[in-house]
């Protein structure tokens, strides 16, 4: 994977940008709401261009007139052109908006800036008193205001914008508590850059797509309740404005009943385009990338009739390749892999990250991620060809004869339910048992497994148990059904490597109680040397050599092997110190 | 003749609320030496290498730089110009995702007015030399490298201000194994050239061994051992040390089933 990463072309800051901006764009919902806002704007924009006639000139027998006559869509209760007053009402409503924005994403977004990086009491008071502004009705407060200050509507949109300045400081604050224990935040510090810049360089670029997000809704909801408090009279009646038609459309509602019907069309085609590019924008981040189409014709699965393995094979698989969708066509992982596993072997499968030997040991588990498919070769199990087999038959072989132990064991044990619980209900599952069998066969494995006090393990819930134990608990689990196959995926990596010498005496000793054949994924070659019979090395989807331990460590044959037993850093000379010059130090 | 010493703990402790994180820990770095610091998860080495950069607590005790007692000091009110850089372990969190590389080896330059944006955009070109990057990566973006690279330009970042000590907590632990030679070969190649010292935070003992001169063990926020590397990583003289070095598997099969043998023989009189 990091090698596909590498070869990618140089590509510039603004490219990045552009590439963004046009995956909105081609999104349908993005497109459509981005021309509609686009319009409406320059319209608003140029409305003394736009407008054939001033907003406020009346012509009294042009009163609820209909469309026609010099007036594009007819006039008004006062005799007023609706077309003039509609393109200048929407630069009156945007203004309103603007100002709300401007000052709930200021207020708002410092304020979750600074409380969330700097926590503690800062955090605690910013909270007070956001909460106390939620609690406050906002209808009800711009009402007091307007009644206190006067007909102008942009105080009253000054005012509101204070009101939803606790939406943007509850997002940033979130926001800044995800990524202030980043450690390119630690970087930033130890490179002695002050507090000051760190939030507004580092802490911003990354909360800023969430708030342009907030902001376009914000901007919606805004429109509306400008509008709303203009229909309900509490605006400048000498400004044009959306809702301020409205109520004027109202007003003359049996007369002229069509003319209600712009402004309404404006206000919800506005903010419809506004919550419609705010959702492009967050699915386009929430995919992280350009969405990958599937391949349009899905290769099948080849799988040949294969002449009978030897009787004592209990894993076979011949030309395996499995492939993911990428933007032209299959990008295979796997490619043209076989190997074979007798029973009671232990197969080391050695390789880097990339290599396909994780992909390897889930296609033969049938546990590939989403997309990931076989497209050809066969993988036979004592006999049975998995590739033919239904989803229900291979699902039937796995826990039953095929085990699997992972790499992260905390991450496979829900935190929700103890240890017990997630023993002893697949055990009830699998083998059609009762609970008290399976609680007294529970209790007997974690005590096989070596773990201190099985009764406790049993009875803890995941959090109260260490790395090392969950592992334990884990190859409980695999072991309990004694299956013929056991797929460990670097089943030490993410232990300290006392617990790892233990855990891998115990799969061990395991290993030879159940005559088990084992398939032992892992970069670590000392992990190999400690335990496996024989050894596949594979590189880039490819196995390019396999031996049995003691010759491949003895006389590696291909020059990838030899590399990488080259690059174990074991045994050697150590430096010696020599302190340096003082004048080389800074040269 | 006794040498110059460039970072002297002393009984340095750090307690995170009942827990006792740091006992009592000694320990000095010589200018332009390596020292490795060894433990397992828990035993408070990060902990000792957060307290050194400034971006930890220390409760009591002396971290002296140069002589200067700079525990609890913050890197912004140290004199020196930040003479201390760390390189982290992560190597995908380690980098600000939305900037350029040029734009995050330049920060550090231009915020603290060492140089205009001009020299520094300069300067780039000769750190990415450094640590053997081409020059066309100072405009891409840190997704686009492998975690290999990244190290590398993470190590870049860090020698971008000349410091005199890099802590170094874990950097090739989460790399592939060729590219962890590469990279550690990289670290002695900078040091040589550079004089910089390094306080090597790592848990993996063979690691440790390759690139230290002295060696320092840590169990349970203790310093159990310190002494020179080869002896350190190869004749240990405490208990823990030894179930270390015998628990780290070996890449050759006999001497592995030796090595195993001893360990279990160790774990048996324990």
């Amino acid at each position: 994977m990091s090698d596909i990463k590498t070869v990618q072309a140089p590509i510039h800051a603004a490219s990045q940008r552009r590439h963004f901006v046009r995956s909105v764009l081609t999104n349908p919902t993005g497109l459509l709401a981005s021309v509609a806002l686009l319009i409406v704007i320059t319209a608003a924009v140029f409305a003394p261009l736009l407008a054939p006639n001033e907003p406020s000139t009346v012509q009294i027998f042009k009163v609820n007139a209909p469309a026609g006559d010099g007036y594009l869509l007819g006039g008004d209760g006062s005799g007023r052109d609706i077309w003039s007053r509609l393109l200048h009402g929407g630069r009156n409503t945007f203004l309103g908006a603007l100002i709300t924005i401007f000052i709930a994403a200021s207020i708002g977004v410092t304020a979750g800036l600074f409380a969330g990086f700097y926590g503690r009491k800062l955090d605690l008071v910013a909270r007070w008193i956001s909460d106390g502004i939620m609690a406050l009705p906002a209808l009800i407060v711009l009402l007091a205001f307007y009644q206190a200050l006067g007909a102008s509507i942009y105080l009253s949109m000054a005012v509101f914008g204070v009101m939803l300045s606790p939406g943007f400081f509850r997002l940033t604050r979130n926001l800044v508590n995800g990524v202030k224990n980043e450690l390119y935040i630690d970087a930033a510090r130890v490179s002695g850059l002050s507090d000051l810049r760190i939030i507004t360089k580092h802490i911003l670029l990354s909360v800023r797509a969430p708030v342009v997000i907030q902001t376009s809704i914000v901007a919606g909801i805004a429109i509306v309740v400008q509008s709303g408090l203009e229909f309900l009279g509490l605006g400048d009646p000498s400004t044009p404005t959306w809702g301020g038609m409205l109520q004027d459309a109202f007003a003359n509602i049996y007369v002229s009943p069509q003319a209600i019907l712009w402004p309404g069309l404006a206000i919800t085609a506005t903010v419809a385009s506004l919550v419609l590019l705010a959702n492009a924008i967050r699915d386009r981040m929430q995919q992280g990338g350009v969405p990958v189409r599937m391949p349009k014709v899905l290769p099948l699965t080849v799988s040949d009739t294969l002449p009978g393995a030897a009787p004592d094979v209990l894993l076979d698989v011949r030309d395996l390749v499995v492939a993911y969708p990428a933007n032209d066509g299959w990008r295979e992982v796997v490619k043209g892999v076989s190997l074979s596993l007798k029973r009671g072997e232990v197969l080391g499968l050695v390789g880097e990250s990339g290599s396909g030997k994780s992909q390897t040991a889930f296609a033969i588990l049938g546990l590939l991620s989403p997309g990931g498919r076989v497209l050809s070769g066969s993988i036979q199990f004592d006999g049975i060809d998995l590739g033919k087999s239904s989803e229900d038959e291979v699902r039937s072989l796995r826990g039953r004869r095929i085990a699997y132990v992972p790499q992260e064991p905390m991450a496979n044990l829900d935190p929700a339910f103890r240890i017990g619980f997630q023993l002893v209900e697949p055990m009830m599952t699998v083998l059609g048992i009762s609970r008290a069998e399976a609680t007294r066969r529970a209790l007997k494995l974690l005590a096989r497994v070596k773990l201190p006090d099985p009764e406790r393990v049993f009875r803890a819930y995941p959090h109260e148990i260490s790395g090392g134990m969950a592992q334990r608990v884990l190859i409980a689990g695999a072991v309990a059904c004694s299956p013929d196959l056991l797929i460990a995926d670097e089943p030490t990596t993410a232990l300290d490597v006392t617990v790892q010498a233990e855990v891998l005496d115990l799969l061990r000793d395991l290993q030879k109680e159940f005559n088990m054949a084992v398939m032992l994924v892992t970069h670590n070659f000392g992990v190999v040397a400690d335990s496996c019979d024989r050894v596949a090395v594979m590189k880039d989807g490819r196995i390019v050599e396999t031996n049995t331990a003691t010759e491949l460590f003895a006389a590696p044959a291909h020059d990838y092997t030899r590399m990488l037993l080259g690059s174990v850093l074991e045994g050697g000379e150590t430096r010696t110190y020599r302190p340096p010059m003082t004048e080389e130090r800074r040269a | 003749m006794n040498d110059p010493v460039l970072v002297d703990c002393r009984n340095v402790n750090v307690h995170f609320g009942a827990h006792h994180v740091l006992k009592n820990v000694n320990l000095t770095i010589r200018p332009g030496e390596t020292v490795g610091l060894v433990g397992e998860s828990g035993s408070g080495k990060t902990t000792l290498g957060r307290a050194i950069l400034g971006i930890g607590p220390v409760n009591s005790g002396e971290i002296l730089f140069d002589g200067e007692n700079i525990a609890g000091v913050p890197p912004r009110a140290r004199k020196g110009q930040a003479a201390i850089q760390a390189v982290f372990q992560d190597p995908y969190s380690s980098l600000n995702p939305s900037m350029t590389i040029e734009d995050i080896l330049t920060e550090p330059i231009v915020a603290r007015r060492l140089a205009s944006p001009a020299d520094a955009s300069q300067q780039v070109r000769k750190l990415l030399d450094q640590v053997a990057l081409p020059s066309d990566a100072a405009e891409r973006f840190p997704r686009e490298f492998s975690g290999g690279q990244r190290q590398r330009i993470a190590i870049a970042r860090a020698l971008a201000l000349s410091p005199r000590l890099i802590v170094c907590d874990e950097p090739v632990s989460a790399l592939d194994l060729s590219t962890q030679a590469r990279v550690m070969d990289l670290f002695i190649e900078i040091q040589e050239q550079t004089g910089v010292a390094y306080l090597f935070v790592s848990h993996d003992l063979a690691a440790v061994r390759h690139i230290s001169h002295r060696v320092a063990v840590m169990r349970f926020g203790e310093i159990v051992e310190f002494g020179e590397c080869d002896q350190v990583t190869a004749r240990p003289d405490h208990d823990y040390t030894k179930r270390l070095l015998l628990a780290a598997p070996v890449a050759d099969p006999a001497r592995q089933a030796e090595r195993r043998a001893a360990f279990r023989a160790l774990e048996m009189t324990a």
